[in-house]
């Protein structure tokens, strides 16, 4: 395509990018590296329904000139990366010296609120990814070797779990391991242990999430998978049988091949999703036994004081931790587009 | 057929003419709000004012809009109402006004103690108040034999009793899902220890001392007795519990009670013995393990003049003696003149009545709640210690002032 083409081919979506993409993302870095101005507090006497009591309240007027001079506050470098509730570099290396053994200095850090998401963060996009690409595969080849009438309402059925809004479908799941609910009353029979708690114990609380990752997502991958095997090749696939290939065989020789590609997509796109996992610990009020990035963002800004900056910080660590996350498949795609 | 219609002219004549009596605005009111029955009771008053136009807008997550809501010239909402707790998010930022002015040419009849006054000057109307206190279940005490408990000691013998009896294997319940409430039932049971959350007169924290352990190791002696579930119960949850019939015994929300005591939501026999008792001490202490509450109306500080009085004065309506009917009553306990209380309401009255602190109005105090929230779970899971969840609480919370700029 010559270049005046082109550039007005793709002026829009460029032009929206750096509007509702570039810019924000702007925004947020130039507010994590900037904390509020000192406050002047001023003790005064607070009289209400219940009596009057001495107690200190923000003095505005004390730096007014200073705040509306800078109305972002005073510039702070990477104070707040550094600070606990982020990266805890001085913490970091205080652990390190005060700990007795590898395994007290692991326990140490997963106190630091970050280092708790991030385990919590990796672990479920790493067991979340695999298993909604594998389950998404055999649901497509299944259904794809149904008889054609009920095709469409198993196509339905299986794509449900992605129609119902996540929190909704989190809440569903929420009620049925609640231990008076069907699944919970269940795993305490099978268990043999009738205070058995899926909400009370981190690691159940953990394959709960996870369990719900996987049912919410695995649709997606289906979906793709289907109509990626409507381009199967029947000749190649017929070929395969009359050399006396099985059921298996033409999966594994034939099948796989051609799907990879979107292997690749699927992946991509699951592992920022997952890396995002933020609605199932909100409608499963697990923040007590795992939390994630998008969750602490969450927190700092639900609060009765919003923490602008901190929440400003977590997002930029998302963003990296999601680019280096798709770096490795990013790579693989663009040697290959060279190759070609 | 046309007497009828004269009827209900007249019907409609005289409510209309109750709706706007001696409330007439020539300005625009705007009120963002939690959302709740007394909440919209106040929001409908104010909206009856005739003259101008009143828009309402009430949620759950009113303090995520209200604040940049406010920030604008104009400001989007002319008014905000608020409790204790959220008034300091407004005052922090410098978004609503002063109202003395205001009460001084429109708002003499107001009575003195409704206005709530920081640094002398007025900054917001009360109207309700609120505060958690026991509601226990009489016919199982009456069973069991033992009095209505006034500590938390008490509960712990009664709740030990109970499941002794086989009454119910989880008799005690609690608004301890992590996070908010979870931290607002520190809050209570480290006042009730006698604890004080800062060094005096500054924006340094100071809970991990003997009270906040003692306070813990309280709340870890009462989730014993509590369904494992508990950090994932929030009010809403726990009262569904009691109305279940598997809680006996808990520290509830007076604003919640008419609502586990109506005939909805649970059998005879749970909900017409669900009793309100008085606030809970602690460890031999005077003053509750609770805190008081009221919840309150703000003038936003960019609004013209005109928009500042008509909202001033439709607000002043929403909570003016007019709004109380028998459908409104039992709703709240009223700061409101021709109020009478229901036994629903005895709670709350002595609460008032024993000298409950009030919940702390501080400018930094939001970031305690949210530090605390997410850091004493994993003491009542027994991950670490007392002294090490109060630790990293007063650690997130050192991190967050400072970059609030309350501490250097």
């Amino acid at each position: 395509m010559k270049h005046k083409p082109f550039f007005w081919f793709v002026f829009p979506s460029a032009l929206a990018m750096l509007l509702f993409i570039f810019f924000p993302i702007v925004s947020v870095i130039v507010q994590s590296v900037h904390v509020e101005h000192e406050q002047v507090i001023k003790i005064v006497e607070t009289c209400d329904l219940f009596g009057c009591k001495e107690s200190t309240t923000v003095d505005h007027d004390a730096n007014a000139a200073l705040r509306s001079e800078r109305p972002l506050g005073q510039f702070s470098g990477l104070k707040i990366y550094a600070d606990r509730n982020h990266l805890a570099i001085d913490d970091l290396g205080g652990n390190w010296t005060s700990s007795k053994s590898w395994r007290d200095f692991g326990t140490q850090i997963l106190n630091l609120p970050f280092y708790k998401a991030i385990t919590f963060t990796l672990v479920f996009t790493f067991v979340v990814t695999p298993l909604v690409i594998i389950f998404g595969f055999v649901v497509a080849v299944s259904v794809n070797s149904a008889v054609k009438k009920i095709r469409g309402p198993l196509i339905f059925f299986s794509l449900l779990p992605m129609m119902i809004t996540p929190l909704v479908g989190a809440l569903i799941l929420f009620w049925m391991v609640d231990a008076r609910g069907i699944v919970g009353s269940t795993l305490q029979y099978l268990a043999g242990d009738p205070d058995l708690s899926v909400k009370a114990s981190t690691p159940l609380t953990w394959v709960m999430l996870m369990v719900y990752g996987v049912w919410h997502a695995a649709p997606f991958a289906f979906i793709v998978y289907y109509a990626g095997l409507q381009s199967v090749s029947q000749d190649t696939l017929e070929a395969a049988r009359v050399d006396g290939a099985n059921r298996w065989l033409q999966i594994r020789h034939v099948i796989i091949p051609h799907l990879l590609p979107l292997t690749t997509f699927i992946a991509l796109m699951q592992l920022m999703d997952n890396f995002r996992v933020f609605e199932p610990i909100v409608s499963f009020s697990a923040e007590a036994h795992a939390t994630s990035l998008s969750w602490a963002i969450y927190n700092d800004l639900g609060g009765e004081t919003r923490q602008l900056s901190s929440a400003a910080a977590t997002s930029v660590l998302t963003i990296i931790g999601v680019a280096i996350l798709l770096s490795p498949v990013l790579v693989r795609t663009w040697r290959e587009y060279d190759r070609k | 057929m046309f007497l009828k219609r004269v009827a209900l002219a007249s019907v409609l004549a005289i409510s209309a003419a109750t709706a706007h009596a001696g409330c007439q605005i020539s300005g625009n009111v705007s009120i963002v709000g939690n959302e709740f029955p007394a909440i919209h009771t106040v929001a409908n008053g104010a909206a009856a004012c005739m003259g101008g136009e009143v828009k309402i807008n009430l949620t759950a997550d009113h303090q995520k809009i209200n604040v940049d809501g406010m920030s604008g010239n104009p400001a989007e909402y002319s008014s905000a109402i608020i409790a204790n707790s959220s008034i300091v998010a407004l005052m922090n930022e410098g978004v609503i006004r002063p109202l003395d002015d205001l009460v001084a040419v429109h708002g003499q009849d107001i009575p003195k103690n409704q206005l709530i006054t920081i640094g002398g000057k007025v900054m917001a109307v009360a109207f309700m108040a609120n505060a958690q206190t026991l509601a226990y279940r009489k016919d199982v005490l009456a069973e069991i034999g033992v009095d209505v408990p006034s500590s938390y000691e008490e509960v712990l013998e009664t709740a030990e009793k109970i499941r002794a009896a086989g009454l119910s294997q989880y008799p005690v319940g609690g608004a301890y899902a992590a996070g908010w409430n979870l931290a607002q039932e520190f809050v209570n049971m480290y006042i009730g220890h006698g604890g004080a959350f800062y060094k005096p007169g500054t924006a340094e924290v100071a809970i991990n001392n003997e009270q906040g352990v003692a306070a813990l190791e309280m709340m870890k002696a009462l989730t014993e007795y509590m369904n494992p579930d508990f950090l994932t119960h929030d009010s809403n949850a726990t009262g569904a519990e009691m109305e279940a019939g598997n809680v006996m015994i808990m520290n509830m929300w007076g604003s919640r009670m008419g609502r586990l005591m109506d005939d909805e939501g649970a059998e005879e026999q749970v909900y017409s013995n669900i009793t309100v008792g008085g606030p809970l001490t602690v460890d031999g202490g005077s003053t509750p393990a609770s805190t008081l509450w009221w919840d309150g109306w703000t003038v936003a500080k960019n609004v013209s003049d005109e928009d500042a009085v008509a909202t001033f004065l439709a607000m002043k309506h929403g909570t003016s003696p007019a709004i109380l009917n028998a459908e409104t009553m039992g709703q709240a306990v009223w700061m409101i003149e021709g109020y009478t209380p229901a036994p629903v309401n005895d709670g709350v009255f002595a609460a008032i009545a024993a000298g409950t602190t009030s919940y702390p109005m501080l400018p930094y105090h939001g970031l305690l709640h949210t530090a605390l929230g997410a850091n004493i779970a994993d003491f009542l899971l027994g991950k670490e210690s007392a002294e090490q969840a109060l630790a990293d609480a007063e650690a997130a919370y050192t991190a967050a002032a400072k970059e609030k700029g309350f501490l250097n």
